[in-house]
């Protein structure tokens, strides 16, 4: 009996057999649909008693003809047998559903998103605001009804507020403390970040964030093109680490279409992501250490940083965001010597790592700043929905690469660091371990390239090649059918998780089978994080919460997406 | 060295009287050349890097590509001491008034460059939060395309900026600039209050002449 089997026993004796509709789709995720009624009930009971310990997503659907009109959709995981689960509920227009804030406070965000986006109401929660588009905005930009372009300007600026309390509204201040608002355009909040903060002193009494100033409307955007070109988009996400987000998005959609990627291109991906790890971490580390004052550090690891800039013009022309994946495989082949080059950098990057370990991670200066500043829990990491780096800082090991493999990263031999307080320090050692343990990878990738085409070749998924469609009457014919046609892949809907640099990119697909995807909502990593900043940061000093800030690694293009 | 106004001409400063004169006891170039030289080699740029083209200019000010070579390295966050805006990314809608205030602040004088796709007209973002180009907002100087641009194109744009300078060329775009949402501006805007209060604060500290000491 499989392990949903058993949870459909428990959950038919506990709550009755007629509340859910037990699905398993036909790519093999696990679903479960409910009434709106039970949903506070059941992922109470997820929680506790079914080890489904993270939330990872929320969001909704937008149906306009159907009676009830929106979906919203619950993605859990499990850190004990790395299961995945989606709970959806059917809510129509000015319905409320119960909210999880009090299950897993990292709903909070999620919740107020789905809000901002649709208008769903989630009864019970305490800061339903909008949280992306700008305080003038009038209408939810992600309903079917609302056109993707229609822009609504904005002329004032949300004045300093935190978020409400039980105690205390967010948008009065208290005349005792300062008030301080720092960004969004300050160099310490990356260009795109708003903190707000209530000192007492120099200790942080209250902060607040305030998030959007990027939402450059992806999934909108997504709704209104074919697949492929939605590739180019998801570049721009978390733009430090571009290929990774191809590969996540590419691998979704894969699954949906039930095709296997060939094994070159698999290693190519691996190899693509890897290296974008290292520069990902790179900007992490390398910002980190100059928002502290440590100029050098950022300056020394840039010149790896143009190295993998270089590997990637060899690869195919652009510098950072490269677009480098299709549906079915890559672009094209590795150019001759690609993989010798890749080895040649990684013995640069290996010195490289070992001078900012003494550089930077060994200062004195720089372990007095960041050692157990801010810690973060692992119980709070687990509450907040924390992935990647920080989770494994906070000594909760979970790596996707290795609990849920893909690509034959099973195959491969690297060790996963993991932290032991969660605290900033423990953060950048972690990322600089994990950029050695990337080295290890791709120097194993490199040595086994296998043999093979770098795509597949169906003919309704993948352009033909340039060859044939300018050589004969057939590719010519198949180029032309797949671009008025579009790749359709059939109709369903399919949730698919890679380890990107920052944690767990999750893509939700729906698809509608028609040549643009119906629904694709993003997971970003740092956005779960970012909404436990706040917490994180109350009580400590200022000059704390801007090396906080820096140690989350918040990317404003996958945060407001 | 002395400067004298008006006696030689930009161009002779390339002929052999200029090579001459340097090797005299005194220099003679037009004072707004001379002004223009100066401010064209110390472009102090505010990096309003707010996406993906915020990464590829910390290439361009990197130690590869290096934009120190051109006098542009003094990379200032407040827009009180910088002098060329470089607005490096995609603008949304609910950006849009922070990026006007930041211009406002800006001292004269004051240049924009517009770096990338978004920044220049909103890129492939067609779309309901975003601006469809800074210059909707702001006067821009300079406009590089690309998404994002070469480190090689940002230089290539401070170098056309800087022979703006130096060529003296007219500015309409910023002359006949206006702040763009007045008609719907609220005096009584808290926000707009505080500000206008910051505004009116001297830049320089008045000297304080204390009693009882005698110069």
């Amino acid at each position: 009996m499989s392990s949903f089997e058993i949870l459909k026993t428990d959950l038919t004796n506990k709550f009755g057999a007629n509340d859910f509709k037990f699905i398993t789709t036909p790519v093999g995720d696990d679903v479960i649909e409910c009434t709106k009624e039970s949903i506070p009930a059941l992922l109470r009971y997820l929680k506790e008693y079914a080890d489904f310990n993270f939330l990872m997503d929320i969001c909704g659907v937008d149906y306009p003809t159907r009676a009830k009109r929106f979906d919203v959709v619950y993605h859990l995981f499990s850190s004990k047998d790395f299961r995945r689960l989606r709970i959806k509920t059917q809510v129509s227009e000015g319905e409320a559903v119960g909210t999880i804030t009090p299950i897993w406070r990292g709903a909070d965000w999620f919740e107020r998103e789905a809000f901002d986006m649709f208008g769903i109401k989630f009864a019970g929660h305490p800061n339903l605001r909008k949280i992306l588009t700008h305080e003038q905005f009038v209408g939810h930009p992600l309903r079917k009804d609302y056109e993707a372009d229609r822009q609504q300007h904005c002329d004032t600026v949300m004045p300093i507020r935190f978020d409400d309390t039980p105690t205390q509204r967010g948008d009065v201040l208290n005349s005792k403390f300062v008030p301080l608002n720092i960004g969004p355009s300050h160099p310490a909040m990356h260009g795109t970040l708003r903190v707000m903060v209530e000192l007492d002193g120099e200790t942080i009494v209250r902060a607040g964030c305030e998030i959007g100033y990027l939402h450059r409307c992806f999934e909108k955007m997504a709704e209104t093109h074919p697949y492929n070109q939605v590739i180019p988009y998801t570049d721009r996400l978390n733009y430090c680490s571009a290929p990774m987000n191809n590969v996540g998005y590419c691998k979704t959609v894969e699954r949906l279409l039930g095709v296997e990627i060939p094994d070159r291109a698999k290693n190519m991906r691996i190899i693509l992501c890897e290296l974008s790890r290292i520069i990902d971490h790179i900007i992490s580390v390398g910002t980190g250490g100059l928002d502290l004052g440590a100029l050098t550090g950022f300056f020394h690891l840039f010149t790896f940083r143009e190295k993998v800039y270089n590997l990637f013009e060899k690869l195919c022309g652009a510098r950072l965001t490269v677009s480098m994946t299709r549906v079915g495989g890559m672009a094209q082949d590795a150019p001759e010597g690609w993989y010798e080059s890749v080895l040649k950098f990684c013995d640069e990057m290996s010195d490289g790592i070992e001078e900012i370990q003494k550089l930077l991670i060994e200062s004195k200066i720089f372990i007095k700043r960041t050692q157990g500043v801010c810690p973060a829990s692992k119980e709070q990491a687990q509450a907040w929905g924390y992935t990647g780096p920080l989770l494994r800082a906070s000594g909760i090991n979970v790596d996707l690469r290795r609990t849920n493999p893909y690509y034959g990263y099973e195959k491969y031999d690297f060790d996963v660091p993991v932290g032991a307080s969660g605290d900033i320090y423990d953060r950048y050692l972690v990322r600089v371990e994990e950029m050695r343990q990337s080295i290890r990878i791709i120097r194993q990738a490199c040595k086994n390239v296998p043999k093979g085409d770098y795509t597949i070749r169906n003919k309704n998924i993948v352009l033909p090649e340039k060859k044939d469609v300018y050589g004969n009457i057939e590719g010519l014919m198949n180029h032309f059918m797949l671009v008025i046609k579009g790749l359709r892949p059939p109709i369903g809907e399919v949730y698919d998780a890679t380890e990107a640099a920052n944690g767990e990119l999750g893509f939700y697909l729906v698809s509608d089978g028609s040549a643009n995807p119906y629904r694709l909502k993003v997971r970003p990593p740092c956005f779960a994080i970012y909404q436990s900043f706040p917490e994180v940061v109350q009580g400590s000093m200022l000059a704390d919460a801007i090396a906080t800030v820096a140690s989350m690694n918040v990317i404003a293009g996958e945060l407001d997406r | 060295m002395t400067e004298q106004k008006g006696s030689a001409t930009d161009a002779a400063l390339t002929t052999q009287s200029a090579d001459d004169m340097s090797r005299s006891f005194a220099f003679t170039t037009k004072l707004d050349a001379l002004v223009a030289w100066g401010q064209r080699n110390s472009l102090w740029p505010l990096p309003y890097g707010t996406a993906c083209c915020g990464i590829e200019l910390m290439s361009v000010m990197g130690p590869k590509y290096d934009l120190a070579r051109f006098g542009a390295e003094v990379v200032r966050f407040s827009p009180r001491q910088a002098d060329m805006l470089v607005v490096a990314g995609t603008i949304t809608e609910k950006m849009a008034p922070i990026l006007i205030r930041i211009y406002q602040q800006m001292l004269e004088p004051k240049y924009v460059l517009s770096m990338g796709a978004c920044a220049s007209s909103g890129g492939f973002y067609r779309a309901y939060h975003v601006l469809q180009g800074a210059d909707k907002v702001i006067p821009v100087d300079v406009y590089v395309p690309g998404c994002p641009p070469t480190p090689e194109a940002v230089l290539d744009g401070v170098m056309t900026l800087q022979k703006m300078i130096k060529d003296h060329t007219p500015r309409p775009w910023k002359d006949n600039w206006k702040y763009p949402y007045a008609e719907r501006l609220n005096e009584n805007d808290p926000v707009r209050l505080i500000s206008k209060e910051i505004d009116s604060i001297p830049m320089v500290a008045q000297p304080q002449v204390t009693k009882g000491m005698g110069v």
